[in-house]
């Protein structure tokens, strides 16, 4: 917490400074000193494949992911079933790409809400004193749960649904992004550009708005990158326990938890989903510290 | 000076503890939905469920049962549970000190082998050692604990039969019998938060490995060493003690779901049956004692951190 404001007020300038030659638009400068490093080029192949293989699971899996095969109950991975089959003999490739259908669908809707909730408090936060103690004091008793409790918790009072996982998400992560965002909103609104808006007479709303948001969406964006890798890491941890998506729909933690008692026989049933999620997570942490690299200068030099 | 600012940090710690208890309060009864009527389930008569309702206080005007609800916690009566057939202060207290042993094991481990990686790795930056080190800790820190967990009892405990499978050993055991027990699912915990330690250390570390009084011990002639431990990393220690704080929820969010993995009666376990049979009043006081243990963590560590900084302002 310490340092968040710090690092937030070398991304703000580093922004400052990256859209200062005009003859490239930002976001190609961004693009480009991204994909220089391999590894955060491979991560992001990796993304786009996992979105692709999720978007197109109706169309590219082998099965449809609830057929039942109780012929090839348990089956080691093979030519028929690359991954293996279940205990009902169901295709455990495809029920992985469904599986990412639904975690990365969760995962984008909860950085949506969170992203954009957070942001709204935070940058009020930052900006209006009078709101920025009661805010901060309600963030800092929600931080005080593990994300995973209070997801938990949630669940039990919304009930088993991936909607609700969403709702629960969206809730355990928003002081996380406000937090961010609050932080950033306190080092810009110091800065001139902010106090010339203020002496041309522009009102709170405008100067939030028009001023200081867009300065805020590179940090936001680094944010909402390790927020999504969270979310998934959550959701797996929520339904594995039970408490998240309905176990009859398949999901990578659901799968996880149906496999448990398998474990003995057949190890491709936690092997491939386990390596889905981490594979995606990663990806996601690699993007997330390129692109915080990408937008931050310092910390390039640093490393 | 310090008296006073222990005194205001209680002070802090009180107000924080009163927000949470009203987070919980919130989720509970604020929410839409009945909890009487989801606890007893669709076959529950209208009766069986005002009875409950009367029975929990969930018949009272909203703000009065918030006020009880307070009171009551600050008295630290958190109520019955509606299916263990004890207080949820009974079942709380029979189950933390599994959980604590847990968090700390894992903490324990995360930090002896965190930091010195962590502190290595910066010292040795750009080098091979350094880009293994950033990898694994990278992809470590990708690794949910209870996928861990499972892989470790796969192969460690099942097939090369080092360690105990699951449970807890029988209950007149040993503490040494228990903590054997708890080996493998510190490990679960203690590997992602480990991963987080190392890459804190090492960027807390190069912060400090550029500073003037490094190169300053360096000309000096002092041995790489000690400007490394005495000049560089005493610095750098506050930082670590921050993260400290910051990965005390990680580990106590990985031992409740490792807990589940590994069949260990801890407050992990507890919640989670407790969501599954709509055991309100557990996860309510579940909700409190986590909270509460990571909110004293944290106040420790800012007293720990004045005591350590003297450039921290009481």
């Amino acid at each position: 917490m310490r340092h968040s404001i710090r690092g937030f007020g070398t991304s703000v300038s580093a922004t400052l400074a990256a859209a200062a030659p005009r003859h490239v638009s930002p976001a190609r400068l961004l693009l480009r000193r991204l994909v220089r490093r391999k590894l955060v080029l491979l991560s992001l192949l990796v993304l786009a494949l996992v979105f692709a293989a999720a978007a197109a699971a109706p169309w590219v899996a082998p099965y449809a992911p609830q057929r039942m095969d109780i012929l090839h109950r348990l089956a080691a991975p093979s030519a028929l079933h690359w991954f293996g089959s279940d205990d009902f003999g169901r295709d455990v490739l495809s029920r992985c790409l469904w599986g990412a259908r639904t975690s990365l669908t969760v995962g984008l809707l909860v950085v949506v809400i969170a992203g954009l909730a957070g942001t709204a408090l935070g940058v009020a936060a930052g900006y209006l004193r009078r709101l920025d103690g009661v805010l901060m004091r309600v963030t800092d008793a929600m931080m005080a749960f593990p994300d995973i409790l209070l997801a938990i918790a949630l669940m039990a009072a919304l009930g088993a649904s991936a909607a609700n996982v969403v709702i629960a998400l969206g809730v355990v992560y928003t002081p996380r992004v406000a937090r961010v965002a609050r932080g950033g909103t306190l080092v810009l609104r110091e800065l001139q550009f902010v106090e010339a808006a203020e002496a041309l007479g522009a009102g709170g709303r405008r100067i939030m708005l028009v001023h200081l948001l867009p300065n805020l969406l590179s940090a936001l964006l680094v944010q909402c990158t390790f927020l999504f890798a969270a979310s998934i890491l959550t959701e797996a941890g929520l339904s594995f326990l039970g408490a998240g998506v309905p176990p009859t729909v398949p999901t990578w933690g659901n799968m996880i938890a149906a496999a448990q008692q398998y474990m003995d026989r057949a190890q491709w049933l936690i092997l491939a989903p386990g390596l889905c999620i981490v594979l995606t997570v990663l990806a996601l942490q690699v993007v997330g510290d390129g692109l915080r690299d990408a937008l931050d200068p310092k910390l390039r030099r640093i490393r | 000076m310090m008296r006073s600012y222990v005194l205001r940090r209680l002070g802090g710690m009180a107000a924080v503890m009163f927000l949470v208890a009203t987070v919980v309060f919130v989720i509970a009864h604020v929410i839409p939905g009945d909890p009487a009527a989801v606890m007893l389930g669709p076959s529950a008569t209208a009766a069986d469920i005002a009875a409950l309702r009367v029975r929990l206080g969930l018949d009272a005007p909203l703000p009065l049962q918030y006020l009880d609800f307070l009171r009551s916690v600050a008295a630290l009566r958190l109520g019955d549970s509606v299916f263990l057939g004890q207080t949820v202060t009974a079942a709380l207290a029979e189950r933390a000190p599994l959980t604590l042993t847990l968090t700390l094991m894992a903490a324990t481990l995360a930090t002896l082998i965190g930091v010195p990686v962590g502190i290595l790795s910066a010292v040795k930056r750009g080098s091979v050692l350094d880009q293994a080190v950033t990898a694994v800790s990278m992809a470590a820190a990708s690794v949910p604990s209870f996928w861990i967990g499972l892989t470790l009892i796969e192969y460690l405990a099942v097939q090369w039969r080092l360690l105990p499978v699951a449970g807890y050993g029988p209950p007149d055991a040993g503490a040494l019998t228990h903590m054997r027990y708890l080996i493998l699912p510190a490990i679960a915990v203690g590997l992602p938060n480990m991963a987080l330690i190392i890459r804190f250390t090492r960027t807390s570390m190069l912060d400090v490995l550029h500073e003037d009084y490094v190169r300053t011990a360096r000309a000096k002639g002092l041995a790489p060493g000690t400007v490394i431990i005495k000049h560089a990393f005493r610095n750098a220690r506050t930082q670590v003690l921050t993260i400290l704080g910051l990965v005390v929820s990680g580990l106590l969010g990985g031992a409740i779901v490792t807990e589940t993995v590994f069949g260990l009666p801890g407050v992990g376990n507890l919640v989670v049956s407790a969501v599954l049979r709509r055991d309100y009043p557990v996860i309510q006081g579940a909700l409190l004692v986590i909270s509460g243990i990571y909110v004293l963590v944290n106040l420790v560590i800012d007293l720990l951190y004045a005591a350590l900084d003297p450039r921290v302002r009481y």
